[in-house]
């Protein structure tokens, strides 16, 4: 299992600072959660790790310096989900997830024999067996979201990063990705670190919630913690309500001022 | 050749109807040649290379260049119509060009006109010879990028943090396919559009893969060559006529049928 450092991390676009001074250490096996409004940083930090946003500070894995990777070596280190992956229509699933293998070939090799199986057990792993000879275009959000997942576990990278990966998804779907996600950390000893939107998912899924606002880091701890009423209002600026439920999940209700009828 | 360029570029600008003649890419090899033609014909040879697939590299490339930076100045990577027009407008200006130094130099005019229009039948061995090296070298250079090629489909952050040099790669196989594309040019003249039909065809048939359309696309450009001849040949027996006028003939209701249908499934 693989650590993930990050000291005094700084992303910035022009003359505008995405994030700044980010500090934190990801546990190898933890899942970190990052959640914070739009624009607050989230997508930078994990593009900074993927190797697609320039940094300042330093990303380490397992205490080495990620920046001194050539970005081959960087992508068996690290697998990237992004937000909206595109996919090219008239692919077939199963040669769509075999980009993945990408950073074990060689410039001008060839996928070898090894490099098939793996993707073919991957496929058969997620559900997707069926599919592999089917064109992305044609499948579903939920399938297409779990063929992108598929290319980033064929990457066999100990570090996941996923940037949104359900918010084009319906609850079930949603529940479906994560536990997926959860099953292949589990199995792997994957470290993972998501963006997510949503407050009650990112708490019941990972393991730690690390709150962002305006590219600073505010608050980070269990969902208990950081999901808390006053919080949600002063950096979301939205009405909600935090419910603990007994088995110690932590559910964000948001409500209308007018009618709250407490 | 120019099929399997024509594939490559599609691939690396992500852009379904980019080919070698719209890029601007034939038009200034056009000129680089046509260059060539009125002002060194007659030293030529003294060089140790032969001019003529030199010049329309150089022309080649510059007009790709001009195309690429323009296109994406005003559109942005992702529009498909300004890469295209920004290619009509390169291939407008290199005609001009020509057609101006043409002007000045009408002693050879009707040699450089058929030359343009392209033909087959004034080709020869000796013309074979001249351009094998070049399509050697640059063929060879984009079958070992295919794998990567179809990497580059993903897009350019996602290509990147699957570990390829998504610059490097692109670079590579622009110059690669430009000098195939050129040194064909110079020999056969201007004949437009195959690069689009082709690897379109080759798609449908066979499957959207870069491992696949690269190879096949050569192949089939071949042969879809060499039938456009007949009607070319038969036509006006005994005269010819020029097979760049049968393939455009062909290629131009294809291509609007094919931005047609891009718009479609928008």
């Amino acid at each position: 299992m693989t650590s993930l450092q990050f000291s005094e991390v700084g992303v910035r676009y022009g003359r505008h600072d995405a994030l700044s001074n980010f500090t934190d250490t990801v546990k190898p096996g933890e899942w970190l959660c990052l959640i914070g409004p739009n624009g607050a940083g989230k997508s930078s930090l994990l593009r900074s790790v993927a190797g697609l946003a320039k940094h300042s500070g330093e990303i380490r894995v397992d205490g080495s310096p990620l920046r001194m990777r050539s970005s081959k070596r960087r992508a068996q280190l690290v697998a990237y989900v992004p937000q909206s992956p595109v996919l090219p229509d008239d692919m077939t699933a199963r040669e769509y997830v075999v980009l993945g293998r990408n950073p074990f070939i060689s410039h001008f090799g060839s996928e070898t024999k090894h490099d098939w199986s793996i993707v073919d057990d991957v496929l058969k792993r997620l559900d997707l067996t069926d599919f592999s000879h089917r064109a992305v275009g044609t499948l579903s959000g939920g399938e297409k979201q779990r063929v992108v997942i598929a290319r980033a576990i064929a990457q066999e990278a100990p570090i996941l990063l996923l940037d949104e990966p359900t918010s084009a998804l319906d609850i079930g779907h949603q529940q479906q990705a994560l536990e997926l996600v959860d099953q292949l950390r589990q199995e792997h000893g994957l470290t993972v670190v998501s963006a997510m939107h949503d407050l009650t998912l990112a708490g019941l899924y990972s393991d730690r919630l690390c709150l962002l606002h305006q590219g600073y880091r505010v608050v980070s701890g269990t969902a208990a913690e950081v999901l808390r009423q006053e919080t949600l209002a002063e950096f979301y600026g939205v009405s909600a309500r935090v419910h603990h439920a007994e088995d110690g999940t932590v559910v964000v209700i948001p409500y209308r001022q007018g009618s709250s009828g407490n | 050749m120019l099929s399997l360029s024509g594939a490559s570029y599609q691939g690396v600008f992500r852009n379904p109807l980019v080919d070698p003649y719209l890029l601007g890419v034939a038009a200034g090899a056009g000129l680089g040649a046509t260059l060539v033609f009125t002002l060194n014909r007659t030293g030529s040879s003294t060089w140790i290379i032969d001019p003529l697939p030199l010049s329309a590299f150089v022309g080649g490339l510059l007009a790709v260049f001009v195309t690429y930076v323009v296109g994406t100045a005003f559109g942005g990577q992702k529009s498909a119509s300004t890469l295209v027009l920004a290619g009509v407008a390169v291939t407008a200006l290199a005609t001009a060009v020509q057609t101006f130094v043409l002007q000045r130099h009408t002693d050879v005019v009707r040699q450089v006109y058929s030359w343009i229009l392209g033909r087959l039948s004034s080709a020869t061995w000796g013309d074979v010879r001249l351009v094998l090296p070049y399509v050697i070298v640059s063929s060879t250079v984009l079958f070992l990028h295919r794998r990567l090629l179809d990497i580059m489909r993903v897009g350019d952050d996602e290509a990147t943090a699957l570990g390829a040099s998504v610059n490097r790669v692109r670079i590579v196989v622009v110059i690669a396919a430009t000098l195939g594309t050129s040194a064909v040019v110079a020999v056969s003249g201007l004949i437009g559009f195959v690069g689009i039909i082709v690897p379109h065809a080759v798609r449908l048939l066979a499957g959207a893969s870069y491992r696949v359309i690269v190879p096949l696309s050569l192949l089939m450009g071949a042969s879809f060559l060499i039938i456009a001849d007949i009607p070319g040949r038969v036509l006006q027996n005994p005269s010819e006529t020029p097979i760049g006028v049968v393939t455009a003939f062909l290629g131009a209701p294809f291509f609007l049928l094919l931005l047609r249908t891009k718009q479609g499934t928008r």
